[in-house]
């Protein structure tokens, strides 16, 4: 038997996907005994959702009127009074688990594994390295808890078909009061979310402005897409960061992905080399693009965006 | 505040091209390009600026490394930090690890501010800042897009999935660099000059006594699984055709 605890991913009201990835991933260990941790303040609505997931056998919730917001340094000291005999504690490589996992780690004298793509063994396992250029099997000592991140892109989400507990838990521990949230400015729109949609269409510097990202924004909509960039387009200020996909923005895997006057640097091509189809429009010919789209179009996007936009209608 | 500790890693520099070698033990890296890490030398350019906004007197760079690592040390040197340290390490030294060196460091030298990259480019972990600052039991604001200095404390803007999140910490706090926060400066070649007076200390690893951590080993090496070249169409209604053909419109 393998007890394993993940910390799941939410916004007070939904859970995010990545939570239901990381029980995939979890799921691979031999022996898997998941439970999934609640910090909240109000946890019933989200407790609720992480219960339905397959694989999971308990949902233990912690109420705190300071879990309001998932701050690292007020999350982690409880996730380690949590952590009691799990051999395992996980959380996605989002930018919510990046931030709180290796404080959990660093507090239970650990080394974390950062965005594991497989389960090659109880204590082995792969992650890339080198931004993608290189994937590395890793063995952590089998004596120690394994604390990692998930590499969300690597995993199908467990089905909802499950029925776990929820239990509340009430934890002893005293909280930072160093740490305090002021704010989020998002960009949300009712589009699909870009790191969970099946599909993405993504446009890059060749768009040239951020009025002819409306462009991208319409076929995207037309195909109930997520709206994704590269590094160029979000540096020239076209789309707000949170768009970006990359090494350095999101690691995504839609089952489609159109890339749109996106030449494909490497630190682009890391971000999508999970995806199902990619579609690749650009007038360069040469463009590094090409070398690893399913399907290549050379031309103009400015007139083969808004006609495809209107064939698939 | 008086002490601003910056991070500097040595790393492949970020435009070669990283190959896997062909018995798998590790990447290529003889006579390949080093430099300091990016996300790093945008700590080091954020340092500059707060001192040179005077909220901070002196900045401290530091590495964790053979005595190679002198060499990013002299450039952030050059970029206008004020000092170096060197704690001289054989072989390669686990987040966990050096997030104990750093939690020493900041406990002699007291700075207001610990500035480190987000993550490496090499081992892409992602770890040392959020571990200094447990260490330490410090505030952390990872992937900083702004920071403002307030005195007793900082109010950092920071990259997340859904946007930007603005945080206030109490100093010291240990902050970590997104691509977004500045674009570091150029080196002059005078200031190559005058950095080679500024003073570089070294500390041996084992001299600060740093408790051995269980250790990732990282066994195999491998190239990434390459995607084919697909096909080239002729048109929207090939594209559209193809699209159909493979049932994923």
């Amino acid at each position: 038997m393998a007890k394993i605890l993940i910390v799941a991913e939410h916004d007070g009201t939904n859970l995010n996907p990545g939570t239901a990835k990381c029980v995939a991933c979890a799921a691979e260990i031999d022996g898997a005994e998941i439970d999934l941790a609640v910090f909240a303040a109000s946890p019933d609505a989200v407790a609720a959702e992480a219960a339905t997931l397959d694989r999971v056998a308990r949902v233990l919730t912690v109420d705190r009127a300071e879990n309001a917001q998932a701050l690292a340094a007020v999350i982690a000291p409880q996730l380690v009074a949590l952590a009691g005999d799990y051999a395992y504690i996980l959380g996605p490589s989002t930018t919510f688990g990046k931030d709180l996992m290796p404080r959990v780690a660093a507090l239970l004298g650990v080394n974390q594994i950062s965005d594991i793509m497989s389960v090659e063994g109880s204590h082995r396992f792969k992650r890339p390295v080198y931004a993608g250029n290189a994937i590395v099997t890793v063995e952590t000592p089998a004596d120690r808890v394994v604390v990692g991140t998930v590499r969300t892109a690597s995993y199908r989400a467990v089905a909802a078909g499950g029925n776990a507990v929820v239990e509340a838990v009430a934890l002893d521990v005293e909280l930072p009061g160093h740490t305090r949230f002021v704010g989020i400015q998002s960009g949300q729109s009712d589009r699909p979310d870009l790191q969970t949609a099946a599909r993405v269409v993504s446009g890059g510097r060749a768009l040239g402005s951020s009025e002819n990202f409306e462009l991208i924004f319409k076929l995207a909509d037309k195909l109930g897409a997520g709206v994704g960039a590269s590094r160029a387009a979000v540096d020239a200020g076209y789309v707000p960061n949170e768009l970006q996909v990359g090494q350095t923005g999101k690691i995504i895997a839609p089952e489609l992905y159109f890339a749109i006057g996106i030449s494909g640097a490497i630190q682009h091509l890391t971000g999508i080399k999970d995806a199902g189809t990619i579609v690749a429009i650009n007038k360069d010919e040469e463009a590094p693009i090409f070398e690893v789209a399913d399907l290549g179009l050379v031309g103009d996007l400015f007139t083969i965006v808004p006609e495809l936009t209107e064939a698939v209608g | 505040m008086e002490k601003i500790l910056v991070g500097l890693k040595r790393v492949v520099d970020y435009n070669v091209r990283v190959r896997v070698k062909a018995d798998g033990s590790g990447v290529e890296t003889d006579g390949v390009k080093m430099s300091i890490n990016p996300f790093d030398e945008i700590a080091l350019e954020e340092a500059l600026r707060i001192r040179e906004r005077g909220e901070a007197d002196e900045i401290i760079v530091m590495s964790i490394g053979s005595s190679d690592v002198q060499q990013q040390l002299r450039t952030g040197l050059a970029m206008g930090a004020d000092r170096a340290i060197l704690v001289e390490a054989a072989g390669n030294v686990d987040p966990l690890s050096r997030a104990r060196v750093f939690r020493e460091i900041a406990g002699r030298e007291q700075p207001g501010l610990v500035l480190l990259g987000k993550q490496a480019i090499d081992d892409d972990n992602n770890q040392t800042g959020q571990m200094l600052a447990a260490l330490w039991g410090r505030p952390q604001a990872t992937f900083a897009s702004k920071i403002e200095l307030d005195g007793e404390t900082a109010r950092v803007t920071r990259e997340v999935d859904v946007g930007l999140e603005t945080i206030e910490v109490d100093l010291p706090a240990v902050v970590t660099t997104d691509l977004r926060l500045n674009e570091p400066r150029y080196v002059k070649l005078p200031d190559i000059m005058k950095a080679k007076k500024k003073p570089l200390d070294t500390i041996a690893y084992d001299d600060l006594g740093i408790e051995a951590a269980p250790v990732i080993r990282e066994t195999v090496f491998e190239p990434p699984a390459q995607r084919q070249k697909g096909i080239m169409v002729d048109d929207v209604a090939g594209l559209l055709t193809a699209l159909k053909d493979k049932g994923v419109l």
